[in-house]
Formats: structure tokens, C-alpha cells, sequence
């Protein structure tokens, strides 16, 4: 039984909501190192620590690669460990994040995404998470401090299900979410534990069956296997992400969907796939031009990876046609998502895709954006359009 | 009172190093000092592979393989996470190449260390990068030739001098910190057992010679090992509670004679030969020196 839509009973940010969520997920240890925008997580989290407020031993490290080192090592022993980042650090993190993912370990960790130098930009941007699509990682894409919040503690359970073990990184749009504040509810603690029981990890590191863990494979050996693995698991993940969203609706009664939202499709022409907070603008453009008859609605993602291929085929069915909005640089012939989209489709779909690069480094991407990018969509463009750059004069 | 090494083998036979291996005898008396309860961690290096290949293992405790640059952070984790489970009397031990100490995980290194955890940080020092086929570490010393400090058509050899990351580590104020070799096993055992005794962070750099890659005889591994520390090129000591004891007085044996029994060196003529004779003198007296300072104050 689906429980009633709990009332808002805080406000906070999103950086703080995450760091509730780490907290009532009763994560073991922490590590981080700081960066803007991750930094009110962490200092949130140091706060709770020093006050007694959460049972975790807290460590700042010396660098990103070496928080996630920690982190990693802390989870392969058996406790629930948990690090934040952004930007730079995660690119710093890049080894370790295939690390941990290739050790199978269900390590969360939020990122605050944000644009990568040069030149330096701290506002908001998706290449930083996009850079990182091949790590192993599941990734999800929040619109609301809400759901980031609800994605920690959905994030534990997805990533520690015996048929998935694989780390799952939670993003929060720079700023716009990481430092602005929004009514929240937080869930009771006893309710949490109720969704989300206790790690116990299969294989930790245990003196009385001593292992290697993470030893070499010759090209005859099981390394093959291995990463064949992987990519199965983190393909079949999506089953245990709708199992889990369905359950935490039925505790708490927040609905996300699983891998996609979709919003006002049912009899929809025309489509935008966007993802973070560009889909609550998109939202509301799609409501407006609903007023004055458009036939229009919007697919947010809410995991990339694993990628939503299935359900963009069935959310896509019937349209006339779809736009893509990619918050990243990519030097493919497409963009990272719109890519996705078109390889979902080929076989499956005929309609026209429209490719459109947007608020890069934070720029703002405003509602008449969005009716261009829908007039586009609408004239079957196909390609790639940067939308509100500005043109050498 | 007689000194016995410990009979227990946590190293089974069948590993893969080569012939004469120093890193390898620097494991085995190693886990003898410390006993099973100890976890080691270990980064890109010769003892990443020496185990043998998945699903074999040689050591008789859990081993966590890590990149190159990250030891120092993941014993750190391994340390937090087993004492929040109750077992503070483990053993946390980073085991690691002079390349992924001197180099590459030297900040990691240095940032466990400050920060203070109970672990113990074992630098296996072959002076280079052995298991990549011999190429040029910090930790390398002046004279020698390496693939990627060749010799060339001007009788080429590294020319900086070898960075000793203990120094660095008792600049930091590491609570214990030792030099130590293969060819004194006893001393390496004490230290470990005095290290054993100090709730924080502690640090052995163990001279390791390495056959292939020093171009000597297999058989000469303890014997190159004995020299280094008695021709004063790799002195002992140890380092504890803000006190420093040279633990083994060089006898005299020339560093002509350690040099000469290594081809790495075979490039070095008279002037670059007195060059390390200084070098080695001017150490010696700094850790005398330091050594007065210390023990007085």
C-alpha cells in the first residue's frame, strides 16, 4: 500500500538534504576532500560527526583520489562508507572511481555538478559526470534537494542488492540545488532503517578466509569474466532500481519513476529528453505551451547510467519528434546523451532527433530556450544546435 | 638474550619473484614480526605480481590491491574501518616500491602519516622502477644507470641524488620511523616489534637489492645488502619519540667495494666515485649529528 506524500517538515539545501541522507542512511565512515560546490556537504557532515549527531568516523584527506581511496578501502572492510565531489575532483578521482566499481563495492557518493576548466567556472555543467559514463558507476541525475535526499538512501539499497553490487554516484546541479533551499521532508530514522537494513558485505576482508583482493588476470584468466560481469549487472540493475523506487513510494510516498519520469507524454507529438533542474524550466514550458494547445511533454533522466534505453524506445513511441538537451561538451558526432538516445532508438524508431547543447559553464537556459528548442523539434531538425551562445558579431 | 626470529611462515612457497629477490625475504620477515592478524595493502609494484596470478595467493592474510598512488589513503580506510569493528589489535600495513613511495604515493603517504591512523607503511627500497623493467625512482642514487638514465654514448648514469623518503618522514615528526635491510634480519625484526608498540603511524624503509635490475649475481643479494650498510651508503637507524639511534656502525668497508660489485655503477670514474664517498660521509655525519641533538635534548 502506497503511503501518503509526506508533509515538508524542513528547509534546507540541497547539499544539506544529501548530507541528512548520508547521515540517516547511518554511513560508517566518510571521506572528502574539499571543493567548491561539494563543500557544505562535508562540512555538514563534519558538523553532524563533531556533535555526535552520527555514529561515523569522518576523514579529510589530503586529495580527491585519496578520499575515494579511503572510501573504498573503508567498504572493502565491511562498513558503509560514503565521499562527496564535484568537477575537478572527480576527474581526480577517475582511477579509483574504476577502482572501486571493479571491486564490486556499493559505495555512494554525491556529485555537485560543475563545469571543468579551462577556464575556471565553479557553476553548473554535466561534463564532469558525463567524462566518467564508462567508470562502472550507476549515475542519477536529481531535479529536487528532495530527491537528492531520497536518492542516498534509494542509492544504498540499489547499489548493496546482491544481483547488482556496483557504486552509484547521485548528482545535484551546482548551485542551483547544492546551495538554494527548498521545503523538504525528512524521513524518521526508524523508518529509514526499516527501508534500508545494515551492510553486510559478502567478502570483506576477513583473516580466517585471507584473499587477494584485486590481484592480476592474465588474458586467460577471469578478467574477461569479470568486466562481462559488470556490464550485465549494471544492464539488469534497472529491474532492482524499479524494485527499489516502487518500495520507497510504498514507504514514504514519494514516486520517482525509476529510470525515467515522463511528463505529460500521454498524447505528446513532440518531446524534450532533459535531465537535473533544466527539466523543471522544460516542465514548465511544456505547461504553458499545453495552455495554448501544443501537443508537447518532456522525458527527464533520472539514471544515465544505467542507460534508459528501453524505456526512451517506449516513452518515444508515436512521436513525431524528439530533442535531446545536452548540459555537457562532447567531441562526438552528437552530444553524450543525444548519442545515447540515437543508438537506443536505431532499429526501433524513425523519428527525427534534434540535438541541442545548452547552459554550459552555468549559462542560464531560459524558458523562450526552451520554445526555440521545441520550434526546432517541432520543424524536424536534425543535428546539433548550441542554444543561447553568443555568436562572433 | 638470544634474539630468535619468529618460526611462523605466512609466505607459502610457489611465489613468483625472481632469483635472489631482496623485496621478497623483506615480506617474509616482515609477517614473521607481525603475525596473521594483519592486512596488507599493496599498490602497482613488483609485490603486485610476486603472489602469482588470480586465483593464487602466497601470503596467509588478506591482500588488498590498490593503484599506484593510493596506499597511504587506503590503509587509512582499512584502519578507521576495523577499529569502528572492534578490532583495534589488527594490523594495518601499507607494503609498497620505492617508486609508489618516493614518487607517485608520496602525498598519500605523507598525508596518512600527519594525519596520524595506526598503521604500519613498509617502503620495500629496490632505488627504481623494477617490476616496469628497471626505469629511473626519486629514490635511485646518483651513479646509477637505469633504462631511462642509459649509458649511452657518454657513459650516462642518474645525477641527482637518491631522495630518502625516511629523512622525509622524520622531518614530518613520524612517531617511529626506521631505516633497515635484508642481510640484518634481526634488527628488522626488533623494529618491527618496537614499532608494533606505538598507537600511530610508523614507517620502515627496507633496502630490498634487486639482481635484475642492479645487475649482480642472485646469490650476492645479502651480501650487496650487508655492504651498502657497512660502506655507510644505507645507514640504519631508528627514529622513535622525537629520538634518533644509528643502529648499525658502518664498518670499514669502502663504498669503491659496494659500488663494484653492482654493473648498475659501471659508468662511474674516479671523480664521480669520491663524489658518493662524500655523499655518503656528509649522511653519515648529518645522522650523527642529529642523532647528539636528539638524544641530549
Amino acid at each position: 500500500m502506497q503511503a501518503m506524500q509526506k508533509k515538508y517538515n524542513a528547509i534546507m539545501t540541497g547539499n544539506e538534504a544529501v548530507a541528512v541522507g548520508a547521515k540517516l542512511a547511518r554511513v560508517g565512515f566518510i571521506s572528502a576532500y574539499p571543493i567548491t560546490p561539494q563543500t557544505t556537504i562535508v562540512e555538514k557532515l563534519a558538523e553532524m560527526v563533531s556533535n555526535r549527531e552520527i555514529q561515523a568516523r569522518y576523514v579529510e584527506v589530503e586529495s580527491e583520489h585519496s578520499a575515494l581511496a579511503a572510501t573504498f578501502a573503508s567498504e572493502l572492510a565491511g562498513v558503509r562508507s560514503y565521499t562527496a565531489t564535484s568537477s575537478h575532483g572527480l576527474l581526480y578521482m577517475h582511477e579509483m572511481l574504476h577502482w572501486t566499481a571493479g571491486m564490486r563495492l556499493p559505495v555512494v557518493m554525491s556529485v555537485v555538478n560543475r563545469a571543468l576548466g579551462p577556464p575556471w567556472n565553479i557553476w553548473t555543467e554535466q561534463t564532469d559526470t558525463m567524462n566518467q559514463k564508462e567508470t562502472g558507476w550507476m549515475q542519477v541525475y536529481c531535479e529536487s534537494n528532495q530527491e537528492a535526499l531520497d536518492t542516498i538512501l534509494m542509492g544504498y539499497r540499489i547499489a548493496e542488492s546482491n544481483d547488482v553490487m556496483l557504486p552509484i554516484m547521485s548528482m545535484e546541479d551546482a548551485f542551483v540545488l547544492s546551495h538554494t533551499s527548498e521545503p523538504v521532508n525528512i524521513p524518521e530514522q526508524d523508518e529509514v532503517d526499516a527501508f534500508l537494513p545494515s551492510l553486510d558485505l559478502k567478502y570483506r576482508i576477513d583473516n580466517n578466509r585471507p584473499m587477494g583482493y584485486g590481484s592480476y588476470s592474465t588474458p586467460d584468466g577471469p578478467f574477461m569474466e569479470l568486466k562481462v560481469d559488470m556490464m550485465e549487472s549494471m544492464k539488469n540493475s534497472r529491474q532492482t532500481i524499479n524494485r527499489v523506487t516502487s518500495e520507497f513510494r510504498d514507504a514514504f510516498g514519494r514516486d520517482y519513476s525509476g529510470m525515467i519520469e515522463k511528463y505529460a507524454m500521454d498524447d505528446a507529438d513532440y518531446a524534450l529528453i532533459a535531465s537535473g533542474t533544466l527539466a523543471s524550466t522544460g516542465k514548465y514550458v511544456v505547461k504553458k505551451m499545453r495552455e495554448s494547445g501544443k501537443k508537447v511533454g518532456l522525458i527527464r533522466l533520472r539514471f544515465f547510467r544505467p542507460f534508459p534505453d528501453r524505456e526512451i524506445v517506449d516513452a518515444t513511441r508515436g512521436l513525431k519528434g524528439v530533442g535531446v538537451l545536452d548540459r555537457s561538451v562532447s567531441f562526438s558526432a552528437s552530444g553524450s546523451v543525444v548519442s545515447e538516445v540515437k543508438s537506443a532508438l536505431y532499429g526501433n524508431s524513425s523519428i527525427p532527433v534534434t540535438g541541442f547543447v545548452a547552459g554550459l559553464g552555468g549559462r542560464d537556459v531560459r524558458v523562450e530556450d526552451f520554445y526555440k528548442m521545441f520550434d526546432y523539434i517541432e520543424k524536424g531538425k536534425t543535428g546539433k544546435y548550441y542554444i543561447g551562445w553568443k555568436e562572433a558579431q | 638474550m638470544p634474539f630468535s626470529i619468529p618460526e611462523q611462515e605466512l609466505m607459502e612457497p610457489g611465489h613468483t619473484a625472481c632469483h635472489g629477490c631482496g623485496a621478497t625475504l623483506s615480506m617474509r620477515y616482515v609477517l614473521k614480526a607481525l603475525g596473521k592478524d594483519t592486512v596488507i595493502s599493496v599498490p602497482a609494484a613488483c609485490w603486485a605480481v610476486i603472489p602469482g596470478a588470480m586465483p593464487n595467493r602466497t601470503l596467509d592474510v588478506p591482500m588488498v590491491y590498490t593503484p599506484f598512488a593510493a596506499t597511504g589513503a587506503v590503509i587509512s580506510g582499512l584502519r578507521e574501518a576495523f577499529d569502528i569493528q572492534g578490532k583495534e589489535d589488527f594490523n594495518v600495513v601499507g607494503f609498497a616500491g620505492d617508486g609508489g613511495t618516493a614518487d607517485i604515493g608520496l602525498q598519500s603517504l605523507s598525508g596518512a602519516m600527519e594525519r596520524g591512523h595506526n598503521v604500519f607503511y613498509f617502503m620495500y627500497d629496490n632505488e627504481g622502477y623494477m617490476n616496469t623493467g628497471v626505469q629511473r625512482s626519486g629514490s635511485t642514487p646518483y651513479g646509477a644507470i637505469t633504462t631511462t638514465t642509459p649509458i649511452g654514448k657518454d657513459r650516462n648514469f642518474k645525477k641527482q641524488n637518491k631522495k630518502v623518503v625516511a629523512d622525509l618522514m622524520m622531518a614530518q615528526g613520524v612517531p617511529y620511523v626506521a631505516t633497515a635491510t635484508i642481510a640484518y634480519p634481526e634488527d628488522l625484526i626488533r623494529k618491527v616489534n618496537n614499532a608494533k608498540k606505538i598507537n600511530g603511524p610508523k614507517f620502515i624503509q627496507i633496502l630490498s637489492p634487486c639482481p635484475v635490475g642492479w645487475y649482480f649475481p642472485p646469490e650476492k643479494s645479502i651480501e650487496v645488502s650487508r655492504l651498502a650498510v657497512q660502506s655507510g651508503i644505507f645507514p640504519l637507524y631508528e627514529f622513535q619519540n622525537g629520538v634518533l639511534k644509528v643502529t648499525k656502525q658502518p664498518r670499514p668497508v669502502s663504498v669503491r667495494e659496494y659500488l663494484s660489485m653492482q654493473n648498475r655503477f659501471r659508468s662511474l670514474d674516479e671523480d664521480d666515485i669520491k663524489k658518493i664517498e662524500k655523499y655518503a660521509e656528509e649522511r653519515m655525519e648529518y645522522l650523527i649529528g642529529k642523532e647528539k641533538e636528539t638524544q641530549s635534548s
